[in-house]
């Protein structure tokens, strides 16, 4: 079946079985393999992305659902420079290994963009479904924090 | 642009000490980061499958291969079709594939390959396993009761003894009966069992290997802590020349142990597959296969009885450990040699003797995991010196900093500790931080069905491998001389989350003067870098980062002799050097500090060269109708000696403590008739960043003279060990409930609470 989405801005095309897995689809014929697995049912966040602005786990998301929507990965975050939310987990020791970095920026991106103002409580409650096994999140909440200021102080750009 | 020349040439602040930004962040927020499963598939590629034992322990009688099914373009691979059923790891009695005997639960016994993995998935399930069910061993005491022998003469993997004091006799039975008669002549006596239970490693990504073969021998690459570890195993498992096997690490979505050993059994899987198809193996576990599977944290029991002085002073120690090493040795005997080495605490005692045992049980191999035996150990200790504490009527933190090891003093095994001893200033720092003191003399603090309570731990962990391990390992880096006056770092200490490329270039750099850019980390590839020694210990810092330190300053040592014969820039001396020399590298292998000295047959000596010290505290809420606790606040002082990045340090620090709160409150692997009840995250539960406490760490410095950087010691392994204890201190105070056993469910305080009451 031909689907048709808006990826990380640009209009592509799929010719794909419309139950196969978002993720299986964005790792393998899309080409986009910074959306990660990491247990296959929804619990870790790995997988987040955005559709039509909303985060999800591209692991319970069918393509066939993602017909003439828009659906953002963490490589279309940070085209073509690194935002202030990429670079802060950069700078505020917000990744370690890394494997739950792309999702965990995506959950950031969707709480920023409808509060630019949280609070340490709203962050934690944004991040809440996707585990990270290795910083203990302090590091991650500050990380979302910094940027947070960071964008209101640019004016609210990404 | 600065060069590397300008950079060398003029004095700049040091890169260590700084929180630079990690050389691999861009990668890694971009998505950009190739992790194993991330790798482009290769031409041919097929994926792997293993057939796993649904019983914990049976014969096993055949395999069948359904005759229904279309095995035409499946390869598969038995126990019957290996030259070699061996995976080297200590010893080499664990098999590859079973088979004759199933030893434990999701035993591997066939391996399957398919371009196709829905077919694959089919073919698990076409594989019939007639087996012949025997009645398992699930319970170490069982075992060490040899109710059945189900490995080796009597089911033991290992066992250890550490001597002190009056009870420091050749003779098992003497020096026993001399522990039991100082214990008896103390003033005060206390007895206690702790036990605690396994945890799974639960990186996020899960384990996985792709392997091929060439002209030039077998391929591997993954997610691994320790290329020489897979190398060693395939070297054996193939009986290859060391030159013919070439294991790569791929970016690694953590370890914490739990990549550490097991990486050689799922490599071998995939190398045996692609050697029988002809082609490249790609194998990625599932999160079920994975917890399933792979190893966990030992179980251990922990009985303790004391004496000491009506003032508190701590006199003598008897110990008896009892590990849980699963169905095959694997890294048992090491772990539990650590379990055993911090099983005194951070305290003076007169008199000690520590009995460590370990037995096979009919479960998956337990293995390496961050604290490595020592996270258990410390959770008694801790609770037995609160005890001790509530018999004395006196706060346990007192009591503590009355019997904390000082510079001088020395440990069960006669260590005396030659400084770098930041104790007292951690325990200090955390208890003045959090607000202990107040918080305790309070009276608990309930509010509604809510209970607030607070408490606190205190102990150390040696750094780097135990006692004679780094002499015995011999670990090596190399620094060569590249073009234009920049180096490059080449080591199999693997860059695993913690930090290592981004910390040794900041190494390099302040050894050399030059610039963080000007030095390069190369891929972790056995082809390409020298056995740096694992991944592991609370060692990559500390012990290779020094030699990373000793080898760049000789290297820049001969490009600044080389200038000052011939004049130029460091550039443009290096160049020449080059041109003259064509290859201007450093190798440099580890050496312990000369005064150093250590016996494996009597366990004595310097177990480590040093220690890392921490106090944690943590203060929780308790809700008195479901028992459920909620951490509130988490505080910890380290001493790490000296924090090269402090950011990372502290993200350690977090990270560890994470854990250990998750093993002290959630984290439960579910087992019933030695098969494991809840092998998915749903079921399996590690904190989320609601679950998590707002964290204060403080880091302090009492540098190690033997440490790179200005006194680095290791801090990967520390996080882990106090947690639980601090937890369980605090519900105590908040409830009065008494807590020997992890995890501290719901369910647990119940019981414990009913039988106050009863």
């Amino acid at each position: 079946m031909k689907i048709t989405l808006t990826l990380n801005g640009l209009s592509r095309e799929v010719d794909l079985p419309p139950l196969v897995r978002l993720l299986d689809a964005l790792r393998g014929p899309l080409g986009l393999p910074g959306t990660k697995e990491g247990c296959g049912e929804g619990e870790c966040g790995s997988c987040t992305v955005l559709l039509d602005g909303e985060p999800v786990n591209a692991c319970l998301v069918s393509i066939g659902q993602c017909e003439g929507r828009a659906v953002t990965t963490v490589e279309g975050l940070s085209a073509p420079h690194l935002g202030p939310l990429a670079r802060c987990f950069v700078d505020h020791g917000g990744a370690q290994c890394g494997i739950c970095t792309p999702g965990m920026l995506i959950s950031a991106e969707a709480l920023l963009a409808r509060r630019p103002d949280p609070s340490d409580e709203e962050i934690r409650e944004a991040i809440a479904g996707n585990l990270c096994r290795c910083t203990g999140y302090q590091r991650i909440v500050d990380s979302i924090r910094e940027a947070a200021r960071e964008r209101r102080e640019a004016g609210g750009a990404a | 642009m600065t060069t590397a020349a300008q950079n060398a040439s003029s004095a700049r602040p040091p890169f260590i000490g700084t929180n630079v930004p990690r050389t691999d962040g861009a990668s890694k927020v971009t998505g950009r980061a190739a992790y194993v499963d991330d790798l482009p598939r290769e031409p041919g590629e097929l994926f792997g499958a293993t057939v796993r034992s649904p019983v914990p322990r049976a014969r096993l009688r055949g395999i069948t291969l359904d005759p229904a099914f279309d095995w035409s373009d499946v390869t598969v691979v038995r126990a019957s079709d290996l030259a070699v059923n061996e995976v080297q790891c200590i010893t080499a009695e664990q098999p590859i594939l079973a088979a004759d005997q199933i030893r434990h639960a999701y035993e591997p016994v066939v391996l399957l390959a398919c371009a196709d993995k829905r077919k694959l998935a089919q073919a698990v399930r076409a594989v019939k396993l007639d087996l012949e069910p025997l009645t398992p061993i699930l319970d170490p005491e069982q075992s060490l009761a040899k109710v059945d022998v189900i490995w080796g003469e009597d089911n033991v993997h290992k066992r250890f003894s550490i001597t002190k004091g009056r009870a420091d006799l050749p003779d098992p039975a003497a020096s026993a009966a001399a522990i039991e008669a100082a214990i008896a002549s103390s003033e005060v006596v206390v007895r206690g069992r702790y036990t605690t239970h396994h945890q799974e490693q639960l990186y996020i990504e899960p384990q996985g290997v792709i392997a091929r073969w060439d002209e030039k021998g077998v391929h591997v690459t993954g997610s691994l802590q320790c290329p020489y570890y897979v190398h060693k195993a395939l070297v054996h498992g193939f009986d290859l020349a060391a030159d013919r096997v070439h294991v790569t690490q791929a970016v690694t979505g953590g370890g914490f142990g739990g990549k550490e050993e097991y990486p050689s059994v799922i490599a071998l899987h995939a190398a045996l597959l692609a050697q029988k198809s002809g082609k490249p193996v790609r194998m990625i576990y599932d999160r079920k296969e994975d917890i399933e599977a792979t190893t966990k944290r030992h179980p251990a029991i922990c009985e303790i009885v004391s004496g000491c002085d009506r003032d508190g002073t701590l006199r003598a120690l008897s110990i008896r450990i009892l590990m849980d090493g699963g169905a095959y040795m694997t890294l048992t005997p090491v772990v539990l040699s650590r379990g055993a080495l911090h099983a005194a605490g951070v305290y003076r005692w007169d008199d000690v003797r520590i009995d460590a045992v370990a037995v096979a049980t009919n479960t998956p191999p337990n293995g390496a995991f961050r604290g490595f035996g020592a996270p258990q150990t410390i959770w008694a200790i801790e609770r037995h010196l609160d005890r001790v504490a509530q018999e004395l009527g006196r706060d346990p933190m007192d009591l503590k900093a009355q019997n904390m090891l000082r510079e001088g003093d020395t440990t069960a095994t006669g260590q005396t500790l030659r400084g770098s001893v930041g104790v007292a200033e951690c325990l200090e720092k955390a208890l003045t931080a959090s607000g202990y003191h107040d918080k305790r003399k309070a009276p608990p603090a309930v509010r509604g069905r809510v209970a607030r309570g607070i408490g606190a731990s205190v102990f150390m962990h040696g750094a780097g491998f135990t006692g004679s391990g780094e002499k015995h390992l011999k670990g090596r880096v190399a620094v060569d001389l590249l073009p234009g006056g920049r180096l490059r770092i080449r080591t199999a200490s693997t860059d695993i989350g913690q930090g290592t490329e981004t910390v040794f270039r900041q190494i390099a750099a302040d050894a050399t003067g030059l610039h963080l850019a000007d030095i390069d980390f190369a891929v972790p590839s056995t082809s390409y870098v020298p056995d740096s020694g694992p991944t592991v210990a609370s060692r990559t810092v500390m012990v290779v980062g020094g030699i990373v330190e000793r080898a760049a300053r000789e290297v820049a040592a001969r490009v600044r002799a080389e200038q000052e014969t011939s004049g130029g820039d460091f550039a443009a001396a290096a160049d020449r050097l080059l041109t003259k020399e064509r290859e201007v590298t450093a190798l440099v292998q580890y050496e312990h500090p000369g005064w150093v000295t250590w016996d494996d047959s009597t366990y004595k000596g310097d177990a480590y060269p040093v220690y890392g010290y921490a106090c944690d505290v943590a203060e929780v809420e308790v809700d008195l109708d479901t028992l459920e606790v909620t951490v509130t606040g988490f505080w910890s002082a380290t001493d790490v000696g000296k924090a090269i990045h402090p950011v990372m340090c502290k993200g350690q620090i977090e990270g560890g403590s994470l854990q250990a709160i998750g093993w002290a409150l959630w984290e439960d692997v579910v087992w019933k008739n030695g098969l494991i009840q809840n092998p998915r995250m749903t079921n399996y539960i590690i904190p989320t960043a609601l679950d998590a406490p707002p964290m204060h760490v403080d880091l302090v410095e009492a540098p190690y003279a033997y440490g790179p950087g200005g006194g680095a010691k290791g801090v990967g392994e520390l996080p882990m060990d106090g947690g639980a204890p601090a937890i369980a201190a605090a519900v105590e105070h908040a409830t009065g409930l008494f807590a020997r056993d992890l995890p501290l469910l719901p369910e647990r305080l119940l019981e414990l609470q009913t039988n106050r009451k009863g």
